[in-house]
């Protein structure tokens, strides 16, 4: 009986420890965290990070359902740790704050596809800079986000990543051909238009910027430090 | 095989072992864990055949990313999901607590009483976790890698789980043998540890004061305990006894074992923040886990000699016996799948391999080649006590063998230099993704072909398992073996 108790004690003093260790101490540690707040004699000039607010945070929700997860991490790793910041996913790393108001945060674990912490920053790119010129650097807008998502490899011939047709509607054009309409071909007097989840989506994905200076991560370049 | 014959009686009994009371009560214990125990086995087998489905699926669309594509719920990105959930909540969970009950059963010397609470507490994680993976398939997550079943899903398994898992700690305190033998140790850890973790897991997703990236390590604390502590402490509970059982002698050191669980259970609670290493959480987490990832190498170390002693001179086993052939097989998954665990760990090999298939070739190898190994091998030991025949077929569980081991054993391999080749040139700045993607679709080809070799084994399991259910085998009695040992190794 004495081996049976020890034995219960030990495995339940092992999971306390565990639990306070993992789950309490990172909790007290950032629980309490708040936006960096930047005065300018007293006054507030600079809030960061906000909450994501409007389609943003609609777009969250399909970022979240239709699993980008699986393929995207969002958590940009320090020059010791990869190669992160050299690929052009950031020019810092990402830090718990970075992460403040995302419930549940999106970090990933894989990367089938490239890391989108920044995706929505101008600076962004997935394309080495000496590379062949047929590939520069794209701009990465509203409508190039739509078309990718409708059919990535229209963009990038070798993609793997799926196409969300689903996300947009077949419809026959009706007076004006929509100035949503995507480029892509279809059937004569219909139009390829996207359904509010890709618009919110790519919505999402624009907001995606996480390269505004923060105290306590060291950005790669000084000149982006200093604006 | 003089070394069989003389075994038995050149060696103490184990401590604890079940063979120390009579054949006629042990018929008992087996009779009143009969209906609980095929109602876990055959729901955690349904389980089993859909993640097989959505496991070749998956495996398909990572190389054809058109397949299926335009099907929303069929989508890679709720499919791959619902396909770890179904393997690691369905099968996993379902079928390892079918064992554990049977063996807290058979190694207290206790019958299973009113199994209709079993069965309630079953139905309601079904009914949970059904509603969950559809829900997965509908879009609807709770976006946390690991525990994507929303959290209404999640308290109903969990209300179910609260039954069965009270009903097994209960066979554990009404045993009538007093020393509980090694299996049970890890079993009571593991009935334990599940709840606990994947309760907080969930509350810390749902309370208001819990938000940014101390979610994330909740998370993957949870998912790690989930593969580690439960998996793993039934998936060692079983290799501990059937191992021996089957053999015909003790565990060659109860020492080594009392000094492998305690580091498995002290250590492995804290390697969670691994799985988020580099990432934007405190250093001192993840340096933490590295740390305890280390100190695990006593329990890697002390289990696999302790199993490798066990079948000393007894090989051959594996040649005659199916419960040996997968139980031993999944042992040594354990061994190279730690081992994996460990190494890539530390800092210099996660920089390089995290974030590709390598992670997922190291969850595979252990809900795979090891977990499911084993639980197959006790399964076939098991069952037949449960229906009262033996297997029909020895070519079947060849079969099955060779498209489990084959399959699986191909696919973590293919997984793991994809891995790498993937990692190493993700760390090189200069070598762009689509050049990545395009020496990719040779490992991308292999794990479809091992997912083939997997889903055949898994078709002949299903089937034989079904004729298992119908009483068609052979007469009771005697094991249906590859090639017979002669008649001395009865067991």
């Amino acid at each position: 009986m004495n081996r049976s108790l020890f034995l219960l004690a030990g495995i339940i003093g092992s999971f306390a420890l565990s639990t306070f260790l993992l789950v309490l101490v990172p909790q007290m540690q950032l629980g309490g965290m708040q936006p960096q707040y930047t005065d300018d004699e007293g006054k507030i000039t600079d809030i960061y990070p906000i909450e994501n607010r409007g389609i943003a945070a609609s777009g969250r929700a399909v970022y979240i359902s239709e699993g980008c997860v699986y393929c995207h991490s969002q958590q940009v790793r320090d020059v010791q740790n990869g190669a992160d910041l050299d690929r052009g996913w950031g020019v810092r790393r990402t830090v718990a704050r970075d992460y403040l108001f995302d419930s549940p945060p999106l970090l990933g674990s894989s990367r089938i596809g490239p890391d989108l912490a920044n995706v929505g920053s101008a600076k962004w790119r997935n394309e080495p800079t000496d590379e062949d010129p047929q590939y520069k650097p794209a701009k990465r807008d509203a409508a190039w986000h739509l078309l990718h998502l409708y059919d990535p490899r229209t963009i990038v011939k070798e993609s793997n990543m799926p196409s969300y047709r689903y996300l947009f509607e077949e419809r026959p054009i009706s007076g004006q051909r929509s100035v949503d309409a995507l480029n892509v071909p279809t059937k004569d007097g219909w139009e390829v238009v996207p359904k509010p989840e890709a618009r919110e989506l790519v919505g999402y994905l624009l907001s995606l910027d996480r390269s505004h200076p923060l105290k306590e991560a060291k950005t790669a370049t000084p000149e982006v430090a200093a604006k | 095989m003089t070394a069989v014959a003389t075994a038995p009686t050149s060696t103490v009994p184990a401590p604890a072992a079940d063979t120390s009371y009579p054949a006629a009560e042990r018929a008992a214990v087996d009779d009143s864990a009969r209906w609980p125990v095929l109602f876990f086995f055959g729901n955690g087998l349904l389980w089993l055949m859909l993640a097989t489905v959505m496991g070749l699926i998956t495996s398909i669309q990572l190389a054809f990313p058109t397949f299926l594509a335009d099907i929303p719920f069929l989508t890679y990105g709720r499919l791959w999901p619902a396909f770890t959930n179904t393997l690691s909540f369905g099968w996993g969970s379902l079928a390892g607590l079918g064992v554990t009950i049977w063996l807290l059963a058979r190694l207290g010397r206790v019958r299973v009483k009113f199994p209709g609470v079993l069965v309630t507490g079953a139905v309601f994680w079904q009914v949970g976790l059904t509603y969950g993976i559809i829900s997965i398939l509908a879009g609807k997550t709770t976006g946390l890698e690991g525990l994507e079943i929303p959290t209404g899903s999640a308290i109903l398994m969990l209300v179910g789980y609260m039954l069965i898992g009270f009903w097994a700690l209960l066979l554990f305190s009404f045993r009538s043998q007093s020393a509980p033998f090694i299996s049970v140790w890890y079993l009571v850890a593991a009935l334990l540890w599940f709840p606990w973790s994947f309760a907080v897991a969930h509350a810390a997703h749902v309370l208001p004061n819990v938000s940014g990236v101390v979610q994330g390590v909740v998370a993957a604390w949870a998912s790690q305990n989930f593969l580690s502590v439960w998996l793993t402490g039934i998936g060692l509970a079983a290799a501990y006894y059937l191992i021996p059982k089957v053999i015909n002698r003790p565990v060659a050191s109860y020492n080594l074992a009392t000094i492998g669980f305690w580091s498995f259970i002290v250590f492995t609670g804290l390697t969670g923040a691994v799985r988020l290493s580099g990432g934007p959480i405190p250093a001192w987490l993840v340096t933490l886990s590295i740390a305890a990832n280390i100190m695990l190498l006593v329990q890697i170390v002390t289990v696999t000699t302790n199993l490798v002693m066990t079948m000393r001179g007894q090989y051959h086993m594996v040649y005659h016996s199916p419960t040996i052939r997968f139980t031993f097989f999944g042992a040594i998954a354990f061994t190279i799948g730690s081992s994996l665990g460990l190494l890539s760990s530390l800092r210099s090999v996660d920089r390089i391999v995290h974030f590709t298939q390598f992670q997922n070739a190291e969850t595979q190898l252990v809900i795979y080649s090891f977990f499911s190994m084993v639980l197959f091998g006790a399964i076939y030991y098991i069952l037949p006590r449960m229906v009262g025949c033996e297997w029909l077929s020895s070519t079947m569980i060849t079969m099955h063998f060779w498209g489990a081991a084959y399959g699986g054993g191909l696919l973590v391999v293919v997984l793991l230099l994809s891995g790498l080749s993937t990692g190493y040139a993700l760390s090189d700045p200069g070598v762009t993704v689509r050049q990545i993607i395009e020496s990719n679709s040779v490992w991308l080809a292999g794990a479809i072909l091992g997912w083939v070799l997997i889903a055949i084994g898994h078709l002949v399991f299903g089937l034989h398992f079904l004729l298992m259910l119908l009483r068609i085998g052979q007469p009771g009695g005697e094991p249906t073996l590859f090639t017979p040992i002669g008649e001395e190794a009865k067991h």
